[in-house]
Parts: C-alpha cells; structure tokens; sequence
C-alpha cells in the first residue's frame, strides 16, 4: 500500500491535474458503460422506435415485448422457441461441470501438496499444459471420442468435455492454495492415525472456503461463456446459451429484430453478470490466479 | 512423513493407504495423458494425412502444411493474427496501465471505477460481439448517432469493409480486455515499497519520472504475464469473430481459430483443419516456452 501522503496533491496546479484524472476517469467510465447502456436501452424499444432514434435516444416508451418474445418465441436457427430452453441447457451444463471440476480439483491439490510422491511434481507441470493448450488441437479428437462413447450432441458430453478441460485450472488453484496451509497439520493428523480422506474431509476443506468460492466463479464462467465447444459439440436443442444467441443473431431470414437480439444478449449475460455484481472481489482473485499463474 | 511411515510395522492395509494418494490422482493423471497429450499427438498424425469428410490414416508427408502455405485464406488469417493481435495486445497493455496509474491517485469511488472497468470480462464474446454488432452498424449504429448531431457526412462502415472490419474486432477486444490488465497492474502497483517512491520524491523527482523510471520497471513480471495472458487471447480468439463478424466481408476477418472451425467442420477437410490447429499450438509454444524458461530459471536463482 502506498502511504497516502506519498503520491497527495501538494499546490494548486496539482489540483488542475486532479480534476483533468477525474475528467480522464469520467470518459472512459462512459466508454465501459456505454455497451451495456445501449444493449438495454435497444432491448426497451420498440422498432418503430428503433428506426427513428439513436444508439443512445431515450426510449419514447419502454416495452418490454422484446424481452418476452427473446425469452420464449424468437427464432434461433430453425426453432423459434425463444432462448429460453438453451438457457436452461446451459444451467444443466454448468452446474454439473462446476461441481465435479471443482470437487477434482480439491482432490488434486491436496495430493498434490500433502501427499506427493516420485513424479507427482512433473505431472504437475504436464497438466499445466493444459491451461495453455489452444482448445482446436484437441476439436477433432474429442469429437470423434464423443461418438464412440453415444455423447455426441448431448448435455452430458459437453459436461464431460468441460470437466476435462477445466481440471487443469482447478488443480492449479486448490494446488497453490494448499501450499500455504501448513504441512505440520497434516503430519500430526497423520501420526494421529488420520487417514488420507479424513484429513482431507476434517483438515483441509474446512480452510477450504475461499479458494473454493474462486474456483467455481471461475469455473462458472468459463463454462457458462464457452462458445467453441458448444458449437462444435452441441446441435438442436442441447446447445448452450451462447450457441443459441450467436444463431438468433446470425439468422439472415426475416426483419433483424434489433431489440429482440438485445434482450437476448443481456438475458445471456446475466448470470455472470451477477455473479460478478455478488461477488466482483473473488472474481478478481480468480482471473488473476488462474492467470497469472497459470 | 516417509520415515515415519516406513518405521512402523507394515500391515497389509498400510500397503492400500499408501496407494490412495496415487488412485485419486489417477483419473486426472489418465486424462491429462489421454485427452491433452494423446489428442495433440492424434491432431499431428491427422495433419499428415489425407484426411477430408472423415479421418484417414494413410501418411501423406507434410501435404496438408503445403497446402495450407499455399492457402490464400490461411495467409489472411495469419496477418489478421498479427494484425489483430498485436494491435490488441498493445492497446489493452497501454490503456490497462493507463487507467491502473490514474485509479492509483488515491481517486474517490476507485472501488464502483474499478468494478465498471472489469465487468466485460466477465461477458463471454459472444454477447460483446453482439452489442458492438448493433453499436458498430453502419445505418443506425455510431454513424447515426454522428449523424443525428449535425455531421451529415460521417460515414463509419469499418464493419462492413473489408480493408477496416478486423479494426472493428480489436475495438470490442480492447474494451473486453483492458479492465483486466488495469486489476493486474493495480495489484502490482500496490504492492509496491512506498519508501522507495517517497525517497525519490525528496530527491526531487517529478510524478510522471517516478512512474517512468522508478514504479514501471519494478512491474515487469506484471507486464509480462499480461502480455502471455493476451497473447494467449488473441491465438485463441474464435468467438468474438463468431459473434461480431463472422469472419467477413468474405473472409476478411479470419483468423486462425476461425479458419481451423471452417475448415474441419463446415468443408470438411480435417488434414488441413488439423494441420492449422497444429500451427496454432506452435505459436502458443514458441511465445510460451520462452516465457517459462525464465520464469523457472528466475526462481531457482532467487
């Protein structure tokens, strides 16, 4: 932390250069907002109105009609049934996926911490890999792997194939958390007669909270935000959220609804929205552990 | 912990206890092996083979990266990259720093600044294609706005010309990105010495020079996870094309990833998919490993 009178204003030309930061700040806040601010704005408008404003007019009256019609009849591709099912696909998805990513990657850095053996620090490194991988040079493959198995274009394929991209990510965070809570505890367990699943259970998931809040938003977006593997290994109606949205927006027949898309958009982004909103501090932690590190 | 172990009598059980470790790390190890290692070496062999609708396994030499040099598309694509890409890396690492400075002049609300700056990153590229989609539109998106406001001859079209649309994407990129370079240097600043600022401060040196001079240099492993970070970023980016341009006008705004999807899965043609996707990991490798290298190295002499 800076000491607060180390970098203070101190004459009155310094007071100049302070109103010309928070003149700085100001624009580039608008510059952030205005996306969101005109997404919703659009969402409110009728296409009438649309078609006389502008990007940022006031809505001569706010309708939500293109709300409702994104949510359950707009067409998606071939089905016009909303957005609201891929919604629900893309909850069916995540939560699963977070949860068994997550809860391997507990298991994982724990190993990988209190009870490593010959090689266990290598294969740490090798599943760093992971995190890097460029996601196209395993496309093919998989979606060929997925066939074999009967999981090609269901939930529980793309369940399986975020967990297996997301255990590197979740190993590198519970690794690195479990680094810093002290060994000794886990040996005097040990000599105690604490076996390998006790400890874990009574030990270290108690302290486990923050690191497991992390996790999971990071998990929870990453896989609610996932495009590519949705694309490629969901069709019909088990594709995601953002499958559904890209195909709504890219749909060349009919008027362009600009305030269906809009509302389409938003009700998209709204899950990580709020988790961001609820919870921005572990966010941060998240991107910059998974990041950083990684 | 070994010794103790090995002191105490071994019971039959001990034997199962000690494996435990290593069966709960077995199916990740599994699918590290299988699914990251084996399926990099399963899309090199595709890459050398004549493989189209269907995978075939006859080796045919290194045919398919002939071709895909010889590819007119593949070539855009890789300018895009550098096109896209370095001008994306460079504005997100200048403006990151940028805003990181101006919230570390103890700003009131820093904390409400900050949360706007950051939230696109968490939007998936898909929704910030779409709403830069509707704000970039040439008849009622910016131009009209422009337009509206007296500058009847404002014209701004990048998104639908073909010289300027992969512009359009580095602008949606850059205001996903920046917020999160602006955290990892506020981070960075913060955990910075005040005695040394406040000892060149008594020295005379001016605010700007601290900065410059002083508080930046210090940042480096800051500014180089970034520049990975949005590396990585830019070799990945598939979405955001997916949403915002769709690779066009024609192919104008392809890049790698969007190549390889096209290719592989829409023409059929999964050597030469597989031999893009193998170029990709390249690019990944020859920034990451470099990186790596120093970092490990860094540490050991530490």
């Amino acid at each position: 932390m800076h000491d607060s009178t180390v970098l203070g204003p101190q004459t009155s030309s310094a007071k100049l250069g302070r109103i010309f930061i928070y003149a700085i700040l100001a624009f580039l806040v608008l510059f952030y907002l205005m996306p969101l601010v005109v997404m919703f704005l659009t969402s409110v408008k009728s296409m009438a109105d649309i078609r006389t404003g502008t990007l940022i007019s006031w809505p001569k009256e706010f309708v939500f009609d293109a709300w409702g019609k994104a949510w359950s009849s707009a067409c998606t591709g071939v089905a016009c049934e909303g957005v609201s099912g891929y919604f629900l696909n893309s909850i069916k998805i995540v939560l699963p996926a977070v949860f068994i990513s997550t809860f391997l990657g507990a298991l994982n850095g724990y190993v990988l911490t209190k009870w490593k053996f010959k090689g266990s620090d290598l294969f740490f490194g090798l599943l760093l890999f992971g995190c890097f991988i460029p996601f196209q040079v395993v496309l093919l493959p998989m979606a060929q792997t997925l066939g074999w198995l009967g999981l090609a274009n269901t939930t529980a394929g793309l369940v399986f194939v975020h967990v297996v991209y997301g255990m590197a990510f979740t190993t590198l965070f519970f690794r690195n958390f479990y680094v810093s809570v002290p060994s000794e505890l886990v040996s005097a367990a040990k000599i105690d007669g604490a076996g390998f699943f006790t400890i874990f259970w009574r030990i270290l998931l108690p302290v486990s909270t923050p690191i497991i809040v992390v996790c999971v938003i990071w998990q929870f977006t990453q896989i609610w935000n996932d495009f590519l593997f949705g694309v490629v290994y969901a069709a019909g109606d088990t594709q995601p959220i953002t499958v559904a949205l890209n195909n709504l927006v890219n749909t060349s027949t009919g008027v362009k609804e600009y305030n269906v898309e809009m509302a389409a958009a938003i009700i998209a982004a709204l899950p990580t929205l709020l988790v961001y909103v609820l919870a921005g501090k572990y966010f941060v932690r998240g991107l910059t552990a998974g990041s950083v590190k990684g | 912990m070994q010794v103790v172990v090995a002191k105490t009598k071994k019971k039959p059980l001990d034997f199962i206890a000690d494996q435990i470790p290593k069966l709960v790390l077995s199916p990740t190890i599994l699918m590290t092996i299988v699914f990251i290692y084996g399926y990099v070496i399963w899309t090199g062999v595709l890459s050398f083979t004549k493989s189209s609708f269907l995978p075939n396994y006859k080796f045919a030499g290194t045919l398919q990266y002939e071709k895909l040099f010889e590819n007119e598309r593949w070539g855009v694509a890789v300018d895009n990259l550098f096109i896209f890409g370095g001008l994306f890396i460079l504005i997100c690492l200048a403006l990151g720093i940028f805003m990181a400075i101006l919230l570390d002049q103890r700003i009131r609300a820093e904390g409400a600044i900050r949360t706007v700056f950051l939230y696109p990153m968490a939007l998936s590229f898909i929704v910030t294609g779409t709403a830069w989609k509707w704000i970039l539109n040439p008849g009622l998106g910016l131009e009209r706005l422009v337009k509206d406001m007296g500058f009847e001859n404002f014209t701004f079209d990048w998104l639908i010309n073909s010289d300027m649309a992969i512009y359009t994407l580095v602008i949606a990129a850059v205001w996903q990105s920046s917020g999160f370079v602006m955290a990892l240097f506020l981070a960075g600043l913060r955990s910075i010495d005040s005695s040394i600022i406040k000892a060149a401060q008594i020295d005379g040196a001016s605010l700007p020079k601290i900065y410059w001079r002083i508080i930046l240099p210090s940042l480096r492993p800051v500014f180089f996870s970034a520049f990975i970070i949005l590396c990585h970023i830019a070799i990945k980016s598939f979405d955001l094309v997916k949403a915002l341009t769709n690779g066009g006008p024609g192919y104008s705004t392809d890049l790698p990833a969007t190549f390889m999807y096209a290719f592989s899965f829409t023409r059929g043609q999964i050597g030469l998919g597989s031999a893009s996707a193998m170029m990709m990991l390249a690019g990944v490798l020859a920034i990451l490993i470099p990186y790596l290298y120093s970092e490990l190295r860094g540490t050991r002499n530490a």
